[in-house]
């Protein structure tokens, strides 16, 4: 409490509110205690932090208004196409991909199991499973009947769901990270948030070789959140590397913590890591984050025979690419991936806190 | 092309947040400090970061009064990215060559590395604020930042009265004041 009436006091000096008997006084008090005037030189210099914090964080914000105003006018971000027409680079491009997704398509058998939906035989690893969750009849009754008893909610009325999987944002206006085999059987997607609102989202692009995929909420309920606290790691991570995943293997958000346990993926794959981890269907394209809030991972997949063993692709791949997409087609270049992460101070507890609001279930029909 | 009058009206306008101006000056000059991006190493993406930290750079001097610009805007905002975006390649290890050694076509070395301490202070005081928690965040902004006035904010908050809101408001600036010295202390 005293150090409360000390502080007004030192405000109403510093504002000149005092009438002139009390600067007098106040002023004599500040020559004789060497604290009172150490206070007083701290707290200037902290208002004027706190003011100058003010006026650019408004500065930024009519910025940021102004940038996306040019980006919709396309003064901003648009650079050069490198010369060759676009349906002949993606044909180059996917003429591996649709090769080998034929001769895949061959191997592929059903499995007894309802929980695993897809099985792609990633370079030969038969064991290589993706963790995408088969959503069965029963539960979806379950579900529907106690969405009856809901609040009223923002978004579209709970759709009918068969699959369901990860998704985090990497842009704060709705643009998200997924695997691509997460939506390869879905015609219909839903976002869906901790409060149980969905959303329409759409499918922007899918790669199938590093198992991406780039979602678009393009619901008109959903609001653009105002900055994501995590950034995407460009480098890779180290053997040993301690993180925590989130991810949706039940219809609640889940937390798990492991080390990252081989610097490549399933039989040798560059583009992934493989992770000490516990991930069950529906983690698939869950964030892999590191104790300073960087992004290194996105969840893939895991080896059905071995015991904790996850696979991930790495985050770099999301960097690598945007920027190729954003070379080639307009609608990519309003992405800005997050680069600032403020959750490296914080404890655990308050890092999920922070994280879950950006985590969402991928479901669809 | 700007007149000098026409500049010196810009710069007002930037050191008042006024969006028009920002505006303006962003199509003047962003597709110049795009192409010198992209044409060292960078992506658009690094480009809009260097241009907007040019321009709080630009911000933060348009506002004091001892500010004078001896060149046109334009050279300004090019020089001011260029050693911002030099500097940052040396920090990603792909520019070797030493900084001190690059003549600028302004002399913005100093300016620079004043946005650098205040961009540092800017960052402690953000994650301070991110720390203290509702409604203490929103209780500070409101007060000291929107200048709203006792009365209000009791209402707008739910204080019964105004005295209640100002000792609540104390309790949330000490312990703002708390954290953000703390970090200071550690960095």
């Amino acid at each position: 409490m005293d150090d409360i009436l000390l502080i007004e006091e030192v405000e109403r000096y510093l504002r000149g509110e005092m009438t002139k008997e009390e600067r007098t006084l106040f002023e004599t008090r500040r020559k004789n205690e060497a604290e009172l005037d150490q206070l007083v030189v701290e707290h200037t210099y902290f208002l004027q932090g706190l003011q100058t914090y003010g006026s650019i964080k408004t500065f930024k914000h009519s910025l940021t208004e102004v940038e996306s105003k040019l980006i919709s006018e396309g003064l901003i971000g648009l650079s050069p196409l490198n010369g060759k027409a676009k349906i002949v680079y993606l044909w180059k491009k996917y003429k591996r991909n649709i090769a080998v997704a034929a001769s895949i398509a061959a191997f592929i058998s059903v499995l007894a199991s309802g929980l695993i939906v897809s099985v792609t035989s990633k370079f030969g690893n038969e064991n290589y499973r993706v963790l995408v969750d088969q959503i069965n009849k029963t539960n979806r009754e379950v579900n529907k009947l106690k969405s009856k008893n809901a609040i009223e909610k923002a978004g579209i009325p709970k759709p009918d769901v068969d699959f369901r999987a990860t998704g985090f944002l990497i842009d704060r206006k709705g643009y998200l990270i997924t695997n691509a085999h997460v939506i390869s059987r879905m015609k219909n997607i839903y976002i869906e948030n901790r409060r149980g609102e969905f959303f329409k989202a759409e499918a922007l692009y899918s790669d199938k070789e590093v198992d991406l995929a780039i979602l678009k909420i393009t619901d008109t309920a959903f609001k653009p959140v105002s900055s994501l606290p995590y950034s995407i790691k460009k480098g890779n991570s180290e053997l040993g590397e301690q993180f925590f995943t989130l991810g949706f293997p039940r219809n609640e958000i889940v937390y798990g913590e492991g080390y990252l346990s081989a610097e490549s993926g399933s039989d040798g794959d560059s583009s992934a890591y493989q992770l000490n981890v516990s991930a069950n269907p529906g983690n698939s394209g869950g964030p892999v984050i590191n104790g300073n809030g960087e992004i290194i991972g996105i969840i893939t997949a895991k080896d059905s025979k071995a015991d904790g063993v996850v696979y991930a692709a790495k985050s770099k791949n999301i960097i690598t690419l945007l920027e190729k997409l954003k070379k080639s087609d307009n609608q990519f270049q309003v992405i800005k991936t997050p680069n600032k992460t403020e959750l490296k101070k914080l404890d655990r507890v308050h890092q999920v806190k922070k994280m879950e609001e950006y985590v969402f279930m991928v479901v669809g029909n | 092309m700007e007149t000098f009058e026409q500049e010196q009206i810009l710069l007002k306008g930037l050191a008042a947040s006024d969006k028009n101006s920002i505006e303006l000056i962003y199509r003047d000059n962003f597709s110049s400090i795009q192409s010198f991006v992209l044409n060292n190493n960078g992506s658009v993406d690094d480009a809009r970061d260097i241009f907007q930290e040019a321009m709080i750079v630009l911000y933060e001097n348009a506002g004091k009064e001892t500010f004078k610009l001896n060149c046109q805007i334009k050279t300004y905002i090019y020089s001011v990215c260029r050693r911002l975006w030099l500097k940052r390649l040396q920090h990603l290890g792909k520019f070797n060559n030493n900084l001190e050694n690059i003549e600028d076509i302004m002399p913005v070395e100093l300016e620079v590395e004043d946005h650098e301490k205040r961009n540092d202070n800017f960052n402690l005081m953000e994650n301070a604020m991110s720390k203290i928690g509702e409604p203490c965040k929103s209780l500070l902004d409101a007060y000291y930042l929107q200048k709203k006035n006792m009365q209000e904010l009791a209402l707008e908050f739910g204080y019964t009265n105004a005295d209640n809101a100002k000792t609540q408001k104390y309790k949330c600036l000490l312990r703002l004041k708390k954290i953000f010295f703390a970090q200071y202390k550690n960095t």
